[in-house]
């Protein structure tokens, strides 16, 4: 905790001046809320009952003087700690934001989006609440709570001293509020996400539910989770109900031990009526900011929780990053690949491997293709190559340097990859093809929108090129989002093309368009092809064939029908085991 | 590889809003309250107020303990006055006794009201909402599929659950305090013309003041907020749209574009939060200077008229008491109205989809449906999602008992249109679909989707263990009859492999097993319904070829003796089916078996045989 408190300081150190002021301003406040009680109590005891016409005009002014003031001061403190508190929260965003971005894959792969967007999101707000909290009513409570009992104390010794047990057994109550409040709002949220559960399932799953009928299961499900939530929530308002009126009734004993005792003081001439609406002022101000913290302190709790929350992310360094020495790979018209006994493993060597001892060689202008069964490493392998991870025991090699030797900058100016899940972003058709080269031109976008056949359906789309697309695509289909991604790689002529399952989605007889594009143009280029269907694979320079992260069988079609089992099973269990008709 | 209705297609789930969306919630005005505005506020609140209906005349105790209670908070600030005025004053020792036990009395007794009446209130108003879900569900659940294939579910069900708060605050937190509040104003304003007219003059000049002030704050914070809103709509979608296409930010080495964007969106999101809650926060200290200003002008005032003889000091302690416990309600009050418009928006949205389309309902007439042969017929079937562009024309077609039909065809054809007819998901614009000669609008639509089994590319599982989630096929299934089902899936073996074997609990959407064994597992649910007529989806992409040739043998098990509709891939499948029905825009193009229709040299033999190019055996 100490460690994430010291960061949010580090965050809070360049608004230093203004929350220096902003405390400052705050206290003066205080001084010159308490000294109203104090200003009362001279009106009474010094103008009404003596009498005396200056000492009222004059204390009135004064304390007029002191509501004015009051005023500038609480728009001075307003505005320093609303700045304070967004300028941080601008900060922390930032920086979360930019480590985000230095993350590598294989950080990415551990963290959900939705997960990060709630840390950049309500964590930060939760944080910038705590801040604004701390530089107001947080700190001018307690302020006003040690100067009331100070003043009451100033004010007659002995009536505080009465009033003493009285506040002993207000701070216990709201001790044991605040310590039952907690655990029972996690009551009613755990009822609540049971009951968001079966809403989900059956929003997501409404299909599944319609076809085998079973409506009435699910309402007997959601009605017991309904009751559950519905109890749980009666019993944490029953006890909120309880907890504000419980405090009221401490206010109003305090009040009513001030007007006894004090009274009884008064008749024996030891206290003045002044003195008693003062203390009374007084005691006002040290009962409603204890209750007013008791509410504050969710808030308090949720800022430190989502602080700490945020170390997870700020602790996270990215698995690849360059050497001090790394040196610039040169341009190279089509790179040579090698593979030299790599193995990896996901996390470290001491899980289970991905890959054992794969090597290759892809020369200059050939096309690879990697053939397995889901879960084989096809992916992984290609992921080595452009050092989305790094090899766990082993060499990639690049016309002979070590992917680990060169920058990443221009290892990735090198490849183009296109994955299986084709991410596509907001904005125009143009914009995303010409994403990784923004002033690209139109013949270019053209050209590589042909060859990766999406010239034809993006002419087809009501304008064109300039058609939007929505966040992630999401009015385009799985086929035509992964033909805009090939598009967006091609339109780069990358020298090392991988393909990692990037057609997946597209029907077959486009696939084969897509390939009689890229085979006339192959010259430019090395090639690495992932591939499920078999189709995919038949023109390869070089097939691989993975079984469990190891290298089965390598060769041409051909060679491979007749020498590998496993690919021979595969290829039966596509083309059904039958010679095509 | 058929992506179902036309209309389903932009409605790709998006995992990973449902929280973003949430916190963007959450990131609202904290000490605002959200800032939204329902459209018929009032007929809204009616529709409401009928869910507290059964619980009316606890809401009238309600109302008199609120009543009660507020009298006897007022009590105090005025015995406090006569306290001072009667017997300190005049030195009555035993009268002050009497009038501090009546002061400890009405406390007392006003919170100890109060208690009853939050709790009586805290009950009312679960079980009314309690209510609202109970129906908000059960619409739903009678929803078409099209209400559920027209929206993303995480979209639907962050709007649901926060609409279900939204309304949970008001009504939970605020009817009582709104009544309260607004009547300890009134009564207050009553109470300080008792005690004196000239005092209680110069605060009634007080409150417009302040409640000048309350409205200036809150129109520039609303404006402020809006603006706050909108900037910080589009930070997170930069936010959002960069974290989740990280991979192609990084491959694309866009990172500094990306980031220079994010920081011009972050910059307007501070200019736009310091602006609103400069004003937002400002509610806060400036009432309770503007309270002392109140409490000022009483004791100079007070004073000048004490010194005239006018008043005496106990007024003026019991209005300056007076003056304390008016800030409080309204300062509420802004909050207050501000969470109850939210909350009436949200009502307004739910019973939006409460007042929505439902399935048709079966004909008083239906009949059950029993013993079935599987003979399923369409007769010139016609149907649209959208009026007017019909999907599918004019299809006939018949399966008979036992039959295989494979329907294939590209993309977006109407292959899952069809089975969506089948099922009655949607029903056909004209023509007839008829099941061993029985109209399927005559039969009743639970007795007709019991006797389909449906298979779909898209597997759904529940988070519970695998065994319920096989039993789900069949609810009173006992454990043995899970595992026979399993075994004859294929899915036996991997799933015994689990950790807990079939007790293994699944994470959402069964994401932690592998798309093939998700699919075994939805096999073996199917098999334990014991369908008459199969539908399946087979394949999907991300399946290789060698679990998919696995699967086939399951299916193979799940399709004996069943009619069985297949929206086929696999070359197997095909070849091996009764009758293939090549579907092109809707209609069926051309029939027969798959040896008949690469006889045939049309589409058919050019979509797929095209597979075998690049090199005969």
């Amino acid at each position: 905790m100490s460690s994430s408190l010291r960061r949010l300081f580090r965050f809070i150190r360049p608004y230093r001046a203004l929350a220096v002021w902003s405390l400052v301003l705050l206290a003066v406040l205080v001084c010159l809320d308490l000294a109203i009680p104090r200003l009362i109590q001279r009106i009474i005891d010094h103008g009404i009952l003596a009498h005396d016409r200056r000492v009222v005009l004059t204390t009135a002014l004064v304390m007029l003087g002191i509501a004015v003031l009051g005023t500038f001061i609480a728009i001075g403190n307003n505005a320093f700690s609303v700045r304070v508190g967004e300028g941080v929260a601008r900060d922390l965003r930032e920086a979360l934001f930019l480590r985000i971005q230095s993350y590598s894959f294989g950080n990415l792969d551990r963290q959900k989006t939705g997960q990060l967007m709630v840390r950049l999101t309500s964590d930060v707000a939760a944080i910038k609440a705590l801040i604004q909290i701390s530089l107001r009513i947080g700190t001018r409570a307690p302020l006003m709570m040690i100067g009331s009992v100070l003043l009451m104390i100033s004010t007659s010794r002995d009536l505080a001293l009465t009033l003493l047990p009285l506040l002993g057994v207000t701070t216990v109550l709201i001790v044991f509020f605040v310590a039952r409040m907690e655990p029972l709002f996690r009551k009613v949220q755990t009822k609540l996400d049971g009951l968001n559960n079966v809403l989900q399932e059956n929003i997501a799953g409404a299909r599944l539910v319609k076809a085998l009928v079973r409506a009435d299961h699910e309402a007997a499900r959601f009605a017991v989770v309904n009751g559950e939530m519905t109890d749980q929530s009666i019993r944490v308002m029953k006890f909120m109900a309880a907890m504000m009126p419980v405090l009221s009734v401490c206010v109003s004993a305090g009040m009513v031990i001030v007007v006894w005792s004090g009274g009884l003081q008064a008749i024996q001439g030891r206290l003045s009526l002044g003195q008693i609406v003062a203390f009374s002022n007084y005691l006002l101000s040290t009962m409603v900011p204890l209750v007013m913290m008791t509410l504050l302190s969710n808030t308090w709790a949720a800022g430190l929780v989502s602080l700490r929350r945020l170390d997870e992310i700020f602790d996270t360094v990215p698995d690849v990053r360059d050497r001090p020495d790394a040196v610039t790979l040169g341009a190279t018209a089509q790179p040579r690949v090698a593979f030299d006994e790599v193995s990896f493993a996901y996390h470290g060597a001491h899980n289970e491997p991905v890959l054992t001892d794969v090597s290759l060689e892809a020369r200059p202008g050939q096309t690879v293709a990697i053939l397995g069964a889901t879960g084989a490493g096809k992916s992984t392998l290609v992921n080595l190559i452009p050092r989305f991870y790094d090899a766990t025991a082993g060499r990639v090699l690049i016309d002979g340097h070590d992917v680990k030797a060169v920058t990443h900058d221009s290892l990735l100016s090198l490849a183009g990859v296109v994955p299986q899940e084709a991410i596509l972003f907001s904005g125009t058709v143009r914009d995303n093809i010409r994403y990784g080269k923004p002033d690209a031109g139109e013949d270019e976008v053209v050209a590589a929108a042909r060859a990766a056949q999406a010239h034809e359906f993006i002419s087809r789309l009501p304008r064109g090129y300039d058609a939007p697309v929505e966040p992630r695509g999401a009015n385009f289909s799985g086929g035509q989002k992964q033909r805009l991604a090939l598009a967006r790689a091609l339109l780069l002529r990358p020298r090392l093309l991988i393909l990692d399952d990037s057609t997946s989605a597209v029907d077959v007889r486009t696939e084969i368009e897509i390939q009689d594009a890229l085979e006339a143009d192959k010259a430019g280029r090395t090639t690495f092809v992932v591939a499920q269907r078999i189709s995919t694979v038949l023109k390869a320079d070089q097939i691989l064939v993975l079984d469990k992260g190891r290298v089965v069988a390598r060769g041409t079609h051909r060679e491979l029908l007749a020498s590998s089992p496993v690919y021979r099973e595969i290829y039966d269990s596509q083309l059904g085991g039958r010679s095509p008709s | 590889m058929s992506a179902g209705a036309p209309a389903a297609q932009p409605t790709s789930p998006r995992p990973g809003t449902e929280g973003a969306r949430g916190a963007l919630q959450a990131m609202g005005p904290r000490f605002g309250g959200r800032l939204e505005k329902p459209k018929d506020g009032r007929a809204t609140l009616r529709r409401l107020a009928e869910y507290f209906r059964p619980f009316r005349f606890t809401l009238l105790i309600v109302g008199a303990c609120v009543v009660l209670y507020t009298f006897l908070g007022l009590m105090n600030p005025y015995l406090l006055g006569v306290a001072l005025d009667r017997f300190v004053s005049n030195h009555d020792a035993a009268g002050l006794g009497r009038i501090a036990l009546l002061m400890l009395a009405a406390a007392v007794g006003g919170n100890a009201i109060q208690v009853l009446a939050n709790g009586l209130m805290a009950g009312i108003s679960q079980r009314a909402l309690k209510d609202l879900r109970r129906d908000l569900f059960a619409h739903l659940q009678a929803s078409p599929l099209a209400f559920f294939d027209a929206r993303a579910p995480g979209e639907l069900m962050s709007r649901l659950t926060n609409d279900i708060d939204a309304i949970n605050q008001a009504v939970a937190q605020n009817v009582t305090s709104l009544l309260a509040s607004v009547l300890s104003m009134g009564g207050i304003l009553v109470a300080m013309f008792v005690l004196d007219r000239w005092l209680a003059l110069a605060s009634v000049l007080v409150v417009p003041i302040m409640f000048w002030f309350t409205r200036f704050v809150a129109v520039y914070t609303r404006r402020g907020f809006k603006d706050l809103q909108k900037a910080l709509g589009e930070l997170n979608g930069v936010m959002e749209e960069s974290i989740s296409g990280q991979k192609v930010v990084k491959l694309f080495r866009r990172g500094e574009a990306v980031t220079a964007a994010f920081r011009a969106r972050n910059a307007e999101v501070y200019r736009a939060g310091v602006y609103a809650n400069t004003y937002a926060l400002l509610l806060m200290p400036l009432t309770s200077v503007l309270g002392n200003l109140f409490i000022i002008v009483l004791a100079g005032l007070g004073g000048f008229l004490a010194l005239a003889g006018l008043v005496s000091v106990g007024v003026i302690a019991s209005f300056i008491s007076y003056a304390q416990s008016f800030i409080n309600p309204l300062r509420q009050l802004s909050n207050l109205y501000n969470t109850i418009q939210a909350a009436l928006a949200g009502a307004e949205r739910v019973f939006q989809i409460l007042d929505g389309p439902r399935e048709t309902a079966d004909e008083p007439t239906a009949m059950p449906l029993t013993a079935v042969r599987g003979d399923v017929r369409f007769q010139h079937v016609t149907f649209s999602y959208v009026k007017g562009s019909p999907v599918i024309h004019d299809m006939t077609f018949e399966a008979r008992p036992g039959q295989v039909v494979a329907l294939v065809g590209p993309t977006g054809a109407g292959k899952t249109t069809i089975i969506n007819l089948l099922t009655r998901f949607y029903e056909i614009d004209s023509g007839a679909i008829t099941i061993d000669g029985v109209d399927i609008r005559a039969l009743r639509k639970d007795d007709l989707r019991r006797r389909l089994g449906l298979v779909l590319q898209d597997t759904y599982l529940f988070a519970s263990t695998v065994r319920e989630n096989i039993r789900y096929g069949r609810l009173d299934a006992g454990d043995e009859d899970v595992r026979q089902a399993a075994l004859l899936a294929d899915a036996d073996h991997f799933i015994r492999q689990l950790p807990q074997g079939y007790d293994t609990v699944l994470s959402e959407r069964g994401g932690n097993l592998s798309q093939g064994q998700r699919q075994l597992l939805a096999i073996a649910r199917t098999l334990l319904a014991d369908p008459a007529i199969l539908i399946l989806d087979e394949a999907t992409s991300s399946i290789d070829t060698r679990t998919e040739a696995h699967i086939q043998q399951s299916l193979l098990r799940l399709m004996k003796g069943r009619t069985s509709f297949v929206i086929a891939h696999r070359l197997s499948t095909i070849r091996d089916a009764s009758q293939v029905l090549v579907i092109a825009d809707g209609r069926i193009i051309e029939r027969g078996t798959h040896d008949a229709l690469v006889a045939q040299q049309g589409f058919y033999q050019r979509l797929y045989v095209s597979q075998y190019k690049g090199e005969a055996i």
